[in-house]
């Protein structure tokens, strides 16, 4: 039975081949377990890290930067990156906080501006790197400036105070639902929620996958490439509207400087959390996680007696590790394929 | 020599015997690729200042012995002296060293840097401080391309050159590294008449100078022009080596074809109304004038060597590519594609060449990459559904006997043949009424190609207009109702089934000459071979 031979060796190898597969698949579960060990390592040094408080005001602060993460976790599914995130949150930030200081709109009609303006930031970005073709890398690094530049000068050097918000406006970022789940935390998991199903359970999700993957076999399929690139980046402007939004609730005071220098920490989670920087492949849910690891991280580091200094090489660091890792795993896996492929 | 740059390596002395041994002498060279035997046992001696053709069908093992000559790869056995001398060549930098330079169809320069430090890149002569000095270089590339008999600025960048001037920059490069042995690994597939007979020229000048010249080409007509002996490869097996004043046409491609090969030949089935009809079909540059047509059941083979124009008259079909000319009847009604998509909504499927880079997003699931062709059709809402999605996905792959654990294995994870299938399943999928199959079993084992050589026959079967493109020409021969040949961008030859030879299609592919010099074959009667070159 020449047959069940050949079928008998494929088994062996695929076993071996699924077990590094389901390893670099179960990013978001490895991510967690990570959490959990380091959260008991850092307790066991600091005990007020695991208090209901001290986890809570992690959440918050996370949450906003999961939420930019999704958007952002779109964009590099497509293989492409957006650098003006930080950005189109500072723009966001100020403009809301700058009507609501006037009473030229309520809040709500605010809230619905500021994400109006973060989409149309992020229409900009896919227009000139689906329309005119421009490499995201540029294009975003191009833009990044134009809107922090934006920011500057609409907000000269004012700066909204606490004061200036409407009473109640910030409250989100401070109550919890049922006394344990902050507020931002329902937000960020609605939007992690939704992107997910978009990723996983739409049509346009499967394109932009396919899209990221393999460019020339979704150009065959007939897949809107451009469309989808253009849709990601408008979504993630979209995303960054609601983070900037949220920056207001969390901070109060705000300035033409909100967010400067946080794309590192955007992109680190995005990374972090699993999302290949080669395109197409990575979830949503692994870069919410991703923010949240890095949030965490931040936090843990002065009760450990780690001075705050050292927290932008950690994150480097952690770059580094995680996207080292996926390379690792990538080549073993490509050399398995290569075997049975040889068979 | 008289331009000599100084960090050239030192010639090795000639030795002044009365019997000079061969430049290059191959012994028992073998070279194995996974499951292919590229080379089994191939012996060649390359003379001191002779001009030796190597011709072959594709994958004869033509590419794998330059590669071995350049240092790209390492034989698994056999032995390489290089006049008399027993080396191994251990990688490209190695084999310059040696004397051995590979010009190549496609010259792999550096567009933005000028002509003169292309050729003298890696190896240009130094100023006092160790600095480059570009004087020199300037003077000593302007040398050598007076020697070629050449017109160039040696001061203008590579970019925007044409192919064969940009060719005659790879020549001028050996000539400055004192190469004893140039490739030429077909020089001439992208060069116009005048161009050739210039390359020509200096390949005989160079020659009389004791250069050894291996010239690999697909132009029977051009081998017969240049070189003085020639080796034909068949099957990764050395097959003959005569002076070229002993052979014919004929010979050659006798010593070419003749493979056998076990295969699943097409079933006969009964030919149905016509479905495609192309007439005029131009695109300037790539093919001019071609037309055929496509009828329910039939399986139309298009034979030729690569770069002949098949695949790109494939993706002008599939819409990827705008033709300039010509007209598509599909069931009798004009058609212009502006997109795949809209091909593919019209009844037109096509299998690219290249299942990686084209066929199949390897980081998706079988089920995944099944259904990405048909997502509006299956799923008009906005959700897709898992389980619909599996359903169809089960119903094709089954069809073709798919191998898998399920299908939710990564595409990536399965063996060449079955992730063809899979390819084949995502087509099926979008229910086509043509189905275009680009070198559907190329680097598949036999056995899945027989597999695969089922699977097409039954899809004729069931009605399917199908068009074959494939440089295997027993394939071809074997699953094609009709066999068009393609050389250079036009349909010289459309052979039936019961007239087609080995011979008969490899003679038009290679435009030689009619079938008339054929000895073997059936007189030519609708062959159309008279592509020929005065090269």
């Amino acid at each position: 039975m020449a047959e069940t031979g050949v079928i008998a060796t494929q088994g062996a190898l695929r076993t071996r081949g699924s077990v590094l597969t389901s390893f670099a698949r179960q990013r978001e579960l490895s991510l967690a377990a990570i959490m959990v060990v380091l959260g008991a390592l850092v307790s066991i040094v600091a005990p007020q890290f695991l208090t209901i408080s001290n986890l809570t005001a992690v959440a918050a602060l996370a949450s906003i930067y999961a939420v930019a993460s999704v958007g952002e976790a779109l964009v590099v599914i497509t293989r492409n990156i957006d650098l003006s995130v930080e950005a189109m949150i500072g723009v966001v930030a100020y403009c809301v906080a700058s009507i609501l200081e006037r009473h030229v709109l309520d809040a709500p009609a605010a809230i619905v501006l500021g994400i109006g303006i973060g989409l149309v930031l992020g229409m900009a970005n896919g227009v000139i790197v689906a329309l005119l073709r421009v490499p995201s890398i540029v294009a975003t690094l191009g833009t990044l400036s134009i809107f922090r530049g934006l920011d500057y000068v609409i907000a000269g050097s004012h700066q909204v105070p606490l004061a200036g918000l409407p009473p109640g406006f910030t409250d989100p970022a401070r109550t919890n639902l049922l006394g344990v789940l902050p507020e931002f935390v329902v937000i960020a998991l609605v939007v992690v929620v939704l992107g997910t199903i978009v990723l996983r359970s739409t049509r346009f999700g499967r394109q932009v996958y396919a899209v990221g993957s393999n460019p020339e076999a979704a150009a065959i399929l007939g897949i809107p490439a451009r469309l989808i690139e253009f849709s990601a980046f408008s979504v993630c402007g979209l995303l960054a509207g609601v983070a900037g939004v949220m920056w207001v609730m969390f901070f109060g005071t705000i300035n033409g400087t909100a967010g400067t220098g946080i794309v590192l920490s955007i992109v680190a989670a995005v990374v972090v959390g699993g999302v290949s920087t080669l395109g197409g492949s990575g979830t949503i849910a692994g870069a919410a996680l991703g923010a949240l690891f890095l949030g965490l991280t931040a936090n843990a580091l002065p009760l450990v007696g780690l001075s705050q200094f050292w927290l932008q090489a950690i994150y480097g660091l952690v770059i580094l590790v995680a996207v080292s890792v996926d390379a690792v795993i990538l080549r073993r896996l490509q050399r398995a394929t290569a075997e049975r492929r040889a068979r | 020599m008289t331009a000599t740059p100084s960090s050239a390596p030192p010639a090795s002395p000639e030795p002044v015997t009365p019997s000079v041994p061969p430049r290059i002498e191959l012994r028992g060279i073998s070279k194995r690729f996974a499951a292919t035997q590229a080379l089994e046992d191939v012996s060649l001696d390359l003379l001191p200042g002779e001009i030796h053709g190597l011709v072959g069908e594709n994958g004869a093992g033509k590419s794998t012995l330059v590669k071995i000559l350049a240092g790209v790869h390492q034989p698994d056995s056999g032995t390489i002296r290089l006049d008399g001398e027993a080396t191994q060549i251990h990688g490209p930098a190695h084999s310059r060293s040696l004397g051995i330079a590979v010009v190549h169809q496609e010259p792999r320069l550096f567009p933005d840097l000028t002509v003169a430090e292309n050729v003298f890149i890696g190896h240009a002569p130094s100023g006092r401080l160790g600095s480059i000095d570009w004087g020199a270089t300037r003077r000593l590339a302007e040398g050598l391309f007076r020697e070629l008999d050449v017109q160039v600025d040696v001061g203008a960048p590579v970019r925007g050159l044409s192919m064969a001037d940009q060719q005659l920059i790879e020549i001028a490069k050996s000539l400055s590294l004192e190469a004893r042995v140039l490739i030429l690994d077909e020089p001439t597939a992208s060069l116009s008449a005048h161009e050739v007979e210039r390359l020509f020229t200096i390949v005989r000048r160079l020659r009389d100078r004791g250069v050894s010249v291996l010239f690999v080409s697909h132009r029977l007509d051009e081998v017969f022009a240049l070189c003085d002996r020639a080796t034909v490869f068949r099957d990764g097996r050395h097959v003959v080596t005569m002076p070229t004043r002993d052979l014919t046409t004929a010979d050659l491609v006798r010593h070419m074809v003749g493979r056998t090969v076990s295969l699943f030949p097409k079933v006969e089935t009964p030919i149905g109304d016509v479905l495609l009809e192309v007439s005029g079909l131009t695109k300037v540059g790539e093919f001019r004038d071609v037309g055929f047509s496509v009828r329910a059941g039939e399986i139309v083979g298009f034979a030729g060597l690569v770069g002949a124009g098949r695949t790109e008259v494939a993706r002008v079909l599939f819409g990827i590519d705008q033709r300039d000319r010509g007209q598509i009847l599909l069931g009798g009604v004009p058609v212009s594609f502006a997109s795949p998509s809209a091909a593919m909504h019209a009844g037109i499927a096509y299998l690219p060449e290249d299942r990686h880079q084209e066929g199949l997003v390897q980081d998706f699931t079988i089920a995944q990459n099944v259904t990405l062709p048909i997502l509006p059709r299956l799923f008009p809402r906005l959700l897709t559904r898992i389980s619909a999605e599996r359903k169809v996905a089960h119903e094709f792959t089954e069809q073709l006997s798919v191998r898998m654990t399920g299908v939710d294995q990564l595409v990536g994870s399965l063996s060449g043949g079955n992730q063809q299938k899979v390819v084949l399943a995502k087509w099926l999928a979008s229910r086509p009424r043509i189905l275009i199959l680009d070198e559907p079993t190329r680097g598949i084992d036999i056995g899945a190609k027989v597999e695969v050589h089922r699977i097409i026959s039954e899809l004729a079967a069931s009605g399917l207009g199908i068009v074959l493109i494939s440089s295997d020409l027993p394939e071809v021969l074997a699953m094609s109702d009709r066999i068009l040949v393609f050389h250079e961008g036009k349909i010289t030859a459309e052979i039936p089934r019961s007239q087609a030879t080995q011979e008969r299609v490899m003679f038009a592919a290679t435009g030689s000459a009619t079938g008339d010099e054929l000895a073997v074959a059936p007189p030519a009667a609708g062959a159309r071979g008279d592509g020929g070159l005065d090269g």
